[in-house]
């Protein structure tokens, strides 16, 4: 049974897990907003690129000299996983769900007998990832230092990435991030970079086939245009993740606020218990002895 | 008179200009070029340059890093790979700026080298002109 003072110590650093737990909780619903309306604004672009990627790759469907990064390199050996994370971790499952399931993808890729080689964007999915594959790893990315995420911050690491598909260092690149559903549902995601591939757009479907003029010309416009593209999926990439891990940190931190609150109760009423019970002992302890002199 | 023309301007921070004008010209990597309504569809790559977006009160210039313009049935997409307008510059960057593209006009060769320093440095001092207002 602990004593008086133990118990009035335990509740006191509950309290103060509580403090610092609702003040996480706090800026990160501020940081949050932030997250959302700027994952919100690169929206737009993202839309527009794919829409005029997708024009282009209708062009050029069914013809066999379709540049390397949107028709492939012929070969499916090499496979490269670049899984974005987070930088800091109590935010709940967030980073562990990402690596788990970039973790499956990169199994299932190894027992089909492919090489798998990975960049980690973010030093928690690198500490994941590092007790597993730890050979596999050819690149670790933080982003620690960068309070807002830049384009240009995206855009480095998709230069990086080209670069190493010139050197013919792989054949297909995967990106890993988690797309920012709600402040409690984050769904780990994986879109296919190189190869680039287009994605099917429900509202443009019955949408007719314009027939472009281009300047100076398609195969121009598409060396340009491919590796942008790629630079702006991991932008948008790490905007969702931004805005999600701050949504999985605000619903972790609410847990654990509410956790502590609970906690705080129970040593309480325990507390309270104990006093009443040596308060109880104490008064027969000074009846029975007045009884005892009379 | 022609008929309006919708235009987006977006970089990949954020929707920089939407709305629908007379007319938008076009930094093109082949020399600018002005789209009104009912244009062709067109894809062009642009060099950095100075999107002017005209409508029947005001002209409003945007600075782009380069990118790429969509003309569709829909309007003219702009996809910039950074889109400035005049707020957004210091007065001493626009000077500097324009220091930059006398130089580059003194030692343009080609009539077309010169005609797009030409085109650089009337964007920057129009640009000036819009921060002194």
């Amino acid at each position: 049974m602990p004593s008086l003072k133990d118990l009035q110590n335990r509740i006191t650093s509950v309290k103060s897990t509580q403090k610092i737990t609702k003040a996480m909780q706090m800026v990160a619903s501020a940081k949050l907003r932030k997250a959302q309306e700027k994952a919100e604004a690169s929206r737009p672009y993202a839309k527009r690129m794919n829409h005029v990627l997708k024009s282009l790759a209708q062009s050029y469907a069914g013809r066999d000299d379709a540049p390397v990064l949107l028709g492939g390199n012929g070969k499916d050996k090499v496979h490269l996983l670049v899984v974005a994370t987070a930088d800091r971790g109590l935010c709940g499952g967030f980073n562990s769900s990402i690596a788990r399931f970039a973790r499956d993808h990169a199994n299932e890729l190894l027992a089909q007998g492919k090489t798998v080689k990975i960049i980690t964007i973010g030093k928690k999915g690198n500490d994941i990832l590092r007790r597993l594959f730890k050979e596999n790893i050819v690149e670790a990315i933080s982003l620690r230092e960068v309070k807002n995420i830049h384009y240009s911050n995206a855009a480095e690491i998709g230069e990086k990435i080209l670069a190493m598909f010139e050197n013919e260092e792989f054949d297909v690149a995967t990106l890993f991030y988690s797309q920012f559903k709600s402040i409690i549902s984050q769904i780990p995601t994986a879109h296919q970079l190189i190869p680039a591939q287009v994605e099917a757009d429900e509202s443009d479907k019955d949408e007719q086939v314009l027939n472009y003029d281009y300047e100076p010309n398609e195969s121009d416009i598409l060396k340009e245009f491919l590796p942008r593209n790629i630079n702006v999926q991991i932008f948008s990439a790490l905007l969702e993740n931004g805005a999600g891990e701050m949504g999985a940190k605000m619903s972790a931190m609410d847990n654990a606020s509410r956790n502590a609150g609970d906690m705080i109760d129970r040593l309480t009423l325990s507390f309270n218990r104990q006093r009443q019970a040596q308060i109880t002992k104490e008064l027969i302890e000074i009846i029975s002895g007045a009884e005892a002199l009379k | 008179m022609s008929e309006a023309i919708k235009v987006e301007i977006v970089s990949p921070e954020h929707l920089v200009f939407s709305g629908a004008v007379k007319s938008v010209s076009v930094p093109g990597v082949e020399g600018y070029f002005t789209v009104m309504g009912t244009h062709a569809p067109l894809m062009s790559i642009l060099k950095p340059g100075f999107v002017s977006v005209e409508s029947e009160k005001e002209a409003t210039s945007f600075y782009v890093g380069g990118g790429f313009a969509d003309v569709s049935d829909s309007g003219v997409t702009i996809l910039a790979e950074e889109a400035k307008t005049a707020s957004d510059f210091e007065p001493s960057q626009i000077d500097d700026a324009i220091k930059q593209a006398e130089g580059l006009l003194a030692g343009a060769e080609t009539p077309e080298a010169k005609n797009s320093a030409q085109a650089l440095l009337d964007g920057w001092k129009n640009l000036a002109l819009e921060v002194k207002d």
